[in-house]
Parts: structure tokens; sequence; C-alpha cells
């Protein structure tokens, strides 16, 4: 099992210029880059980070487009694996933070926590290549060739989960922007807006 | 060619033309097979195919966000279905779009025995989405009507297809 604030300090390392979608890693990617190609967007619609991440790739063929997206967040929406090998775009890295649980709800098991292999799963759909990491060393060992290959890629994380058991209305906001207004930024930072 | 009384799916295609469309993300529906097959043909139209319409929200909004100009073409059972990736990737980010949704159980007088068209515009006057009926080609301006819309409220906006079995499914 990894820290999710660990491996993303691993990856800000290798970032360069990609669009970064943190996804389910937003409270700890905040504090370590939060420019105009930075993307944190909450929680929008649970099951929906996918799908942004593929749009954004399709829109943007030359910018890499990495998002950190969550296995409750593809259970929840299997069928875009489907939707995103078929585009298959070679800018996408997919990387997904598997803590087996529902985490902002208490630490709820995810159905099947133990037994899914998301990589397979991706892999089945149609990705191209598929990881998996549960330490550390190794995901750091590996993250540059990852990245350096064309995609579309999908990398399975193994994280302790951070449970969090406050009610929604009185947790610290970590976020700086609203989502409308991270999108806003983003479309004029790459000339859209 | 349809009859005068439908709507046509060259109508269809020439809105989107004109209204500058990019990419079409969709889900098959009995309406639409025939504009499916005139979309295949167009080299400079995108389609993105989903497994759940909800998934077109934020596939939509991720084509947005990046600099594209997404339509969405859905079915009214879909639309239902995807209640809360409406609310939060497309009302919430503010994307200014427009969902063509094939009014199933439509029947113009109202009396219908299909409770997906019983709850299509109870569904969205719920969610606050401006929504205009299109029916045959005399009707197709309206849908250029909607794009001007979603522009000004930077929001989704809907057409609905009232014309099942009729110029979409020839």
């Amino acid at each position: 099992m990894m820290h999710t604030a660990d491996l993303l300090k691993v990856f800000a390392q290798h970032r360069g210029d990609a669009i970064v979608i943190s996804g389910r890693g937003g409270r700890h990617w905040i504090g370590l880059s939060d420019t105009t190609l930075d993307v944190p967007l909450g929680d929008p619609a649970m099951g929906g980070h996918s799908g942004f991440g593929l749009g954004l790739a399709l829109a943007q063929p030359d910018k890499r487009v990495v998002l950190f997206d969550s296995e409750g967040d593809i259970l929840m929406s299997m069928g875009q694996l489907a939707t995103i090998a078929e585009q298959a775009p070679a800018n996408f890295y997919h990387f997904i933070l598997d803590n087996e649980v529902y985490a902002t709800t208490g630490g709820q098991p995810v159905p099947n926590a133990k037994r899914m292999d998301y990589a397979t799963i991706a892999r089945g759909a149609g990705y191209p290549r598929a990881f998996n990491f549960s330490e550390l060393d190794a995901f750091s060992a590996e993250l540059p060739g990852i990245l350096k290959a064309p995609g579309p890629v999908f990398v399975a994380l193994k994280v302790w989960p951070e449970v969090e058991n406050t009610p929604i209305g009185q947790r610290v906001r970590w976020r700086k922007r609203s989502s409308d207004q991270v999108v806003r930024d983003l479309r004029e930072a790459l000339g859209a807006g | 060619m349809a009859d005068a009384g439908a709507l046509s799916p060259e109508t269809v295609m020439r809105q989107m033309k004109q209204n500058g469309v990019t990419d079409v993300v969709w889900l098959p529906d009995s309406e639409t097979n025939w504009l499916f097959l005139l979309m295949q043909a167009d080299p400079d139209l995108r389609l993105v195919g989903v497994t759940r319409e909800g998934h077109a929200c934020s596939i939509s909004a991720g084509l947005f966000a990046g600099g594209r100009k997404p339509m969405m073409l859905i079915q009214n059972t879909g639309m239902m279905e995807s209640g809360d990736s409406i609310r939060g990737w497309l009302m919430g980010l503010k994307v200014p779009i427009v969902l063509m949704v094939g009014y199933r159980g439509y029947t113009r007088h109202g009396v219908n025995t299909d409770t997906a068209a019983t709850y299509t515009e109870r569904f969205l006057m719920a969610f606050g989405i401006p929504f205009f009926l299109v029916e045959n080609d005399a009707d197709s301006d309206r849908i250029s009507v909607a794009f001007k819309e979603a522009e000004k409220i930077q929001g989704p906006v809907v057409v609905l297809v009232g014309d099942e079995y009729h110029g979409f499914n020839r």
C-alpha cells in the first residue's frame, strides 16, 4: 500500500507540461501544484472523472492529460473504459487510487474490494497498456517509462484509505477555486476561452 | 426522403453544422439511426459512443473544457437516468451544450401510455433546463434557438425530438 501524498510527490517530478485532473488526489495535489493546467474539480458527480479526462484528451491531442481517478468511480462507470479504449487517445494517462473503500462516506468497503483487478479489467476493455502497483519503490521506478510511452494507459495504485467521518458541511474545504472557475481558467490557458 | 411532416436527419445535420458542432456524444435510440449514418459519413464530425447516457455529460464537459463544441444525442429515458451527471457535469461546470433528446412515447395530444413521455417535461422543469420541441422540418430553426440559449445561460438546453418512427427511422 502507498500513501496518496507520497505517490503524487513522485509523479510531480515527472509531470512536465501535462494537464493534471487531480480527482481523488486533489487535496494532496493542490499543495504541489495549482496552476491553470491543474484541474481540481472536487466531485461534480461520482463516476464521471474518466469521461471528463477522455473529453479533454480528445480535445487537446497535443497535450498529455493525466487523471487520478478512483476505484469507486470506476465501479460506478465501468462502461467508460470501453469508450476510452475505443477512442484510444494516445495522450491520456489514467491512474486510479484504489483504497478499497468509500473513504469520504466513512470507509465502507466497495463491492468485492479485495478481489478486483482493475488493470486486468482495463486491459480486457481494450486499453493497450495497464499496470498494478502497491509499493512506492516499484511505482517510482516504472513511472518515467509509463509516461514516456503513448496512451491510453491505465495504472491501478493501491493506497491507504484516508477515511473522513465528519459531516460534509463541517469539512475543511481545500479547493481554492470553484469547479466552473477551474474550467474557465483552463480554457483560457489553452486559448479556448 | 422522409415525408413533409417529419424531421429529416439532413435537416438536423445542417443545424449542427450551422452551429459549429465538432463532436457528438451519443447513445443510439429508436429515433436516430439514420442520423447516425449521416454523422458517421462526415469526416469533420467526431462521434463518441457511450454505454450509459450520464457518461456523455462528463465527456462533453471535458470536450468543452478543451475548446471543442460538443452536442449530446440521447433518449429521454437516458436523460432521466443521467440526472446527477447533468447537474454536476453540465450545470455545475457551466457547460453551454445542446442535448438532442428523443422523446420516446410522445403523442402530441398528451394522452400517452408510456411513462417515459409522462415524466420527460416534468423532469426538465424540475431541473430548470430550458427545452424546445421539434416535430418536423418546419420546426428545425428551434435547434439554432436552443444553441443560442445554451450560450446565453452557459448551461444545458434540450431539444426534444417528437418524431419517433418517422424521419429518423425511415
